[in-house]
């Protein structure tokens, strides 16, 4: 099992874009990822591919997330996926 | 076979063309409804998933003709729609037992109300996940999706009524013109159908007979649509498509004698303001400053406040900006002002009333207009709300003043402001009278309610008597200023008659500033008092419209 944190750098938290973004970036991955705030039991976390699991998370400017990912290429698609969530969509 | 509906025409133009439905909305399915007969839970879970994925589609082929904010709605939208944590709960409840249609329902619902219990921003998203719903659900049903119909060829929009929603995704350069068969005067289709241009016909009962496809002339200037026009409709048609092109605002309203009406713009925001004073808005009339925080849940700060303000002050350096107060209440609720379980909202708590309720928020909004005024070159004036009685004005006046605001006025909304206009200019500085309510509660008559349509216009002469009684006031009180700021002064037949009545400003969307600016100008100030005393003699509304509009020629030249 892969694991990596992620801070949330959108200034509004994970609302519709930037979740938009990271949610069409996960589904494309080649393995199943998940998402859970930090410190919540890993058999809590959602489906990260899911735009909604992803704004009912909540996640708020700052704030820090887990993925997780299992299977061939995790690592590095978690490094990819969690550069997404560091970055300021709305200063785009 | 021609045939004519009639209803009320609310904003000018005459076109033909063919008839797009808004579609029904979509009835909630009933809850926990069985699976259809001889289907199983595979099988719906199937059609389910298909139908999701179809919406998807469509909503991914809207955002690619799309560009910016709304490309951007519209591919969240998508990726809503076919989420897979939301099409896992409903197959879950498919695999009890439960239909398609419900099991779509009711999971969203369970989406949309975590949502909503988070607030602010991703509680707004909750409507677009009852948005992806109603789709999916129309899918399911095989009716029209929800919202306004998707055309490559302009149309003509007929509704049963059209919420805020439905006219912020409307596209003019698709639309032609808008027929509903309820609404009133007031209504939201009217104020859209102004603010973008269009020719609209609301309160026309017979068009819920129109199909897709019929051919209709729609006639905003006489409030007629007529399906299988004739010649006679193809020359109005083509006359209105001939007709002179206005002229631009010079940035000077005046009468033909030179009398100066100063045109003033109605902006919610500073880019609003912008657009008003490339318009040649000689200045604001009315900033809604409820269109800054609608939406929030608690009070805005003052650093939220004094930029919002500022930014329309930038705007009109040198130029009058009245702002008015929060305008809470009714079809505007603020969480943090408005108590929503009142029976009986257009009389409740609203306005300058909920001052009472929530001592403090106009304080702290009037000493943010006062910072944000000094930091700016604009003449800011201040007015409040839904006033009622003389001592409202002076408590009011009294706490701009302490705020450092030279300027204060009130709104002339409720007929017993304007019958004591006189001893309410004895304690504030000048008024400003809103057509909208001011109708609706001379005329006893909910402005959103289609079949009050007749009662709910501001040609009613009871109205213009009002308008009249609140002039003589401002006379007697030694000749303070008397501006309208309703949806009337937008009506160029109906602002000649206003400053026949004594009204000495008019503030419009900018849209309406070249129409009416245009229309002034050709009659001088006795001519306007003519006219102003055969509306105020007329036994109807229609009869005063029709009375006046014969006297200025000029309407038709320029197809208004």
């Amino acid at each position: 099992m892969a694991e990596r944190t992620a801070i949330i750098g959108s200034r509004v938290g994970l609302h519709a874009r930037p979740a938009a973004i990271f949610a069409e970036a996960a589904a494309e991955a080649p393995v199943e990822v998940t998402i859970a705030h930090e410190g919540e039991p890993a058999d809590e976390a959602l489906d990260a591919s899911s735009i909604l699991s992803l704004m009912g998370l909540g996640a708020e400017y700052g704030s820090t997330v887990v993925l997780r990912a299992e299977g061939e290429g995790a690592e590095a698609v978690l490094e990819q996926l969690a550069a997404i969530l560091e970055t300021d969509h709305d200063a785009e | 076979m021609s045939q004519a509906f009639t209803g009320v025409g609310v904003s000018a133009g005459r076109v033909i063309g063919s008839v797009r439905r808004m579609p029904e909305p979509i009835l909630p399915p009933a809850d926990g409804a069985p699976l259809p007969a001889g289907s199983s839970p595979e099988a719906e879970a199937e059609r389910l998933a298909a139908a999701a994925q179809a919406v998807a589609a469509q909503l991914k082929e809207r955002a690619a003709q799309a560009t910016g904010d709304a490309q951007a709605v519209l591919k969240a939208t998508a990726l809503m729609a076919s989420d897979r944590t939301l099409l896992k709960s409903a197959t879950k409840l498919v695999a009890s037992g439960t239909c398609a249609e419900s099991a779509i329902w009711e999971a969203a619902d369970a989406v949309a109300t975590q949502l909503s219990a988070l607030g602010g921003y991703m509680a707004e998203r909750a409507g677009d996940v009852l948005d992806v719903r109603a789709r999916i659900v129309a899918q399911l049903r095989g009716v029209p999706a929800p919202g306004i119909p998707d055309s490559d060829e302009p149309f003509i929009l007929a509704a049963v009524d059209l919420a805020p929603a439905d006219t912020a995704t409307l596209d003019p350069a698709k639309v032609l013109a808008l027929v509903t068969s309820d609404g009133g005067p007031q209504s939201h289709t009217a104020i859209i159908a102004r603010s973008l241009g269009l020719p609209a016909v609301v309160a026309a009962p017979g068009t819920t007979a129109l199909a897709d496809g019929d051919q209709v002339f729609v006639d905003g200037i006489d409030g007629l649509v007529i399906a299988d026009p004739g010649a006679a409709e193809e020359h109005l048609a083509a006359t209105y498509a001939n007709r002179e092109e206005l002229p631009e605002f010079s940035g000077n309203g005046q009468l033909s004698d030179g009398h100066h009406v100063p045109l003033l713009a109605n902006v919610g925001s500073g880019v609003d303001a912008q657009l008003a004073a490339a318009a040649g808005a000689e200045g604001v009339g009315l900033l809604r400053t409820e269109f800054c925080f609608l939406g929030k849940d608690k009070e805005p700060t003052r650093e939220e406040q004094v930029e919002a303000y500022g930014a329309v002050f930038a705007a009109f350096g040198g130029r009058k900006v009245v702002v008015r107060t929060l305008d809470a209440g009714a079809d505007k609720p603020l969480p943090f002002l408005t108590d929503a379980s009142e029976p009986n909202p257009a009389l409740g708590v609203r306005g300058y009333r909920t001052t009472l309720a929530s001592p403090g928020v106009l304080e702290r909004q009037l000493e943010a207009i006062a910072q944000a005024a000094s930091e700016h070159q604009a003449e800011v004036w201040v007015m409040a709300p839904m006033i009622s009685i003389p001592s409202e004005a002076q408590q009011f006046a009294q706490l701009a003043k302490a705020a450092g605001l030279a300027t204060a006025g009130t709104m002339i909304e409720v007929p017993s402001a304007a019958m004591l206009s006189g001893q309410i200019l004895q304690r504030c500085d000048f008024v400003s009278i809103g057509t909208n309510d001011l109708t609706q509660y001379t005329m006893a008559a909910d402005r959103q309610l289609g079949a009050l349509a007749e009662l709910n216009d501001p040609w009613q002469p009871a109205v213009l008597h009002m308008v009249a009684a609140t002039a003589a006031g401002a006379k007697a009180a030694g000749g303070k200023p008397v501006g309208v700021c309703g949806e009337a002064a937008a009506d160029p037949a109906l602002a000649v008659v206003l400053v026949g009545l004594g009204v000495s400003t008019l503030s419009m969307n900018k849209r309406a500033l070249a129409p009416v600016a245009a229309v002034l100008r050709t009659v001088d100030l006795a001519t306007a008092q003519r006219l102003a005393q055969l509306a105020l003699d007329a036994e109807s509304a229609e009869a005063a419209r029709s009375a006046v509009r014969a006297q200025l020629g000029e309407l038709d030249r320029f197809g208004l």
